[in-house]
């Protein structure tokens, strides 16, 4: 099919095309990060395990032919870094935070030393819907190839949402998150639960990773993250904790991301380091027109290291 | 992600083999070596196997590997800052390294010209620099002119296009990167002179999403051939070819990644001009602190032509590429303008590929639509 003239029309294309190709890491590490913290942990470990998870999602997909297989090998891989930073952190007087920043390391080494065999070989990509069959421009069918992950995205966080509202297992999370005492009280035990909070969010994590390595950009290479796993800890603070916040949060940052090469390629090119920074301009300025002098971190879990 | 990136698989065995109590199998000491050998360093800003800058290098480097007589060091993913200072420091000082090659643009200024004068007896040949009088001595800079290579990559793309635009993704507004882009255009308008060239910067020579991202928008506005200048090409390549876009190479043969989209591509060969520098310091034969070459030179070659070529664009391309290997050929030469409308070369003036004025180019040649900041 032959290319149309759209002209001016790309900028938005962009950041929609944008917003769904760039936004998938971003909405499942943070919903990680989400039912993480609100266990009242945090984990800055999830850029090692969105690292990792590229790199062995890449690996085995390259392996078995079957790029699912990947997806599902990212996610055991990141429960297991989660299992190590919940097992570590319950032990009286450690510090999440100094963990996570440790395993984030551990992640990113062991990735680029596993990952040195895997640079080379091209690994099956995941498959994606066309939702674009409805136009007969070809720019809007490429920009609204969806892949299959953003969807499961959308959905899970919507489920997690729901989860937290009205689920048995929902409100054991919440309560150890936000009182550790009353979750004694009531008979549970919270370092268990945290574990697994802390598992469930680094499998996610790494799935998010196997969406990068196996979808967009769609290779292994030591440079694939570029702090995707950082931002998305940020993003759920920004979105005070709630998962389909998170949702709308990542679909944001993948749309302000999408904003520079777009607005060079329609011919707006002066001063592109800044059109660079639009993700990170439009956080601070959300955040400061969110915050409020009077009631501080509304949302947050109370035992989080972050609060108290 | 570069200010996340204190590891790398050097430091990760050596502190790891360290915290095991292991140091004797950490690498860190060489055996004692025959007299007249030679401890040559190779220093990569990225893995060395990415379809790429560091690709082309490290094949340079496997070149010198079989040479007898010489233990080869290389190490990857050292940034452009003290590290690389560091890691020349160990080269020299642990593995006695006599011969090194950093072969990153920012290792240049001011970190081998920190180090060069407190090391006499090492020779530092840098890659793309421009050494100049006054530069230690012990330093030099060698280059390719690669420019070349993208005037045929052009040659390609214009006869190949039909929408009339290509597309490059550029990684920032230096001046190899700019020759590149105009020589890409200036080779397309060699065949036809409406083509125009959409540039988009990502601002650094390794993110994969924006470079995806970039390629995704230069299809968007209609370009059908698309090359870059970033350290590896690979996610350029992978992305463009799925839009339906050809490809032009960069650095390496990037053919197994495009297949039938695959037009050509401007290679470094660093094979030849490496080993040839091993066995000069290995003879004691002194070498030019200044030292360029091109296609003639051996210095840079061409990916075969891919099957996507027609007939009258492999004439044109292989009487170009005759031109080229005769010498004194010019891309940029009048009358020509930049972007912005100012006169780059009037009526009768050329810039031949030798010219050093070209090393600090700092324009867009008409034709190309973006801005260098």
């Amino acid at each position: 099919m032959e290319p149309v003239e759209i002209g001016l029309w790309g900028v938005p294309l962009a950041i929609l095309g944008g917003a769904i190709r760039v936004s998938t890491p971003f909405i499942f590490v943070s919903l990680g990060e989400c039912l993480t913290e609100r266990s009242g942990r945090i984990n800055l470990g999830l850029e090692g395990t969105l690292v990792f998870g590229a790199m062995s999602g890449y690996a085995i997909a390259f392996e078995t032919g079957n790029p699912f297989a990947g997806v599902l090998a990212a996610a055991l891989a990141g429960a297991c870094f989660g299992v190590l930073h919940g097992w570590i952190c319950k032990f009286k007087g450690v510090n999440d935070i100094a963990v996570g920043i440790a395993m984030m390391l551990l992640g990113m080494g062991l990735a680029f030393f596993f990952g040195k065999p895997y640079i080379q070989p091209q690994a099956p990509d995941l498959p994606a819907i066309a939702l674009g069959w409805w136009s007969d421009i070809p720019q809007v069918r490429a920009a609204l190839q969806v892949n299959v992950l953003f969807i499961a995205g959308g959905l899970l966080a919507v489920a997690m949402a729901w989860m937290f509202r009205t689920t048995r297992i929902g409100l054991i999370v919440r309560v150890v998150g936000d009182s550790t005492d009353a979750a004694r009280a009531m008979g549970l035990n919270p370092d268990l639960v945290r574990l697994l909070a802390t598992a469930a969010g680094g499998a996610l994590a790494g799935v998010g990773g196997a969406y990068l390595s196996l979808y967009y950009p769609g290779s292994w290479t030591e440079g694939i993250s570029s702090g995707q796993g950082l931002m998305a800890i940020a993003l759920v603070i920004f979105a005070r904790w709630n998962p389909i916040n998170c949702f709308w949060a990542a679909l944001l940052f993948g749309g302000a991301g999408a904003l520079g090469p777009a607005l060079q390629s329609v011919g707006i090119s002066q001063g592109y380091y800044l059109f660079f920074a639009a993700p990170y301009v439009l956080t601070l300025g959300l955040l400061i027109l969110t915050s409020s002098p009077d009631r501080a971190m509304q949302g947050a879990p109370l035992e989080l290291s972050l609060t108290k | 992600m570069t200010h996340l990136k204190p590891i790398n698989r050097r430091t990760f065995l050596g502190t790891t083999a360290a915290a095991f109590g292991a140091t004797a199998f950490g690498g860190v000491a060489q055996p004692a070596m025959a007299a007249g050998d030679l401890t040559v360093g190779f220093i990569y800003v990225g893995p060395k196997d990415d379809f790429g800058y560091n690709q082309s290098h490290a094949e340079g480097a496997a070149a010198v590997k079989a040479m007898a007589g010489v233990t080869v060091l290389e190490e990857e993913n050292v940034p452009e800052s003290q590290d690389v200072q560091n890691t020349m420091e160990s080269m020299i000082n642990f593995d006695g390294a006599t011969l090194l090659f950093p072969t990153s643009f920012g290792y240049f200024n001011p970190h081998i010209l920190e180090l060069a004068p407190k090391h006499e007896g090492v020779r530092f040949e840098h890659c793309g620099g421009l050494w100049s009088e006054g530069n230690p001595g012990n330093a030099g800079s060698y280059f390719g002119y690669i420019g070349m290579g993208q005037y045929l990559n052009g040659v390609a793309a214009g006869h190949a296009t039909k929408s009339k635009k290509i597309g490059f993704v550029a990684a920032k507004p230096i001046p190899q990167v700019l020759n590149n882009i105009n020589s890409f255009l200036l080779g397309a308008r060699s065949v036809d002179p409406t083509i125009t060239c959409q540039v988009i910067f990502t601002g650094e020579w390794s993110l994969a999403v924006k470079e995806a991202e970039a390629t995704n928008a230069l299809a968007d506005q209609g370009c059908d051939v698309i090359t870059c200048h970033v350290d590896g090409p690979k996610v350029v390549c992978e992305t463009a070819v799925a839009r339906g876009a050809y490809v032009c190479g960069y650095h390496a043969d990037q053919s197994p990644l495009a297949g039938d989209m695959y037009l050509t591509g401007a290679e470094w060969n660093w094979a030849s001009v490496y080993t040839d520098m091993v066995t000069k310091t290995m003879a004691g034969t002194p070498i030019n602190n200044f030292v360029r070459g091109g296609l003639a030179d051996g210095f840079i070659k061409m990916s075969p032509l891919g099957p996507a070529v027609s007939d009258a664009a492999r004439a044109q391309f292989e009487a170009t590429r005759a031109d080229i290997v005769a010498g004194n050929f010019a891309a940029i030469k009048g009358p020509l303008k930049d972007n912005k409308g100012n006169v780059i070369a009037a009526e009768g003036e050329a810039f031949v590929e030798t010219d050093v004025a070209l090393e600090s180019m700092d324009y867009l040649v008409e034709g190309v639509l973006g801005s260098t900041s």
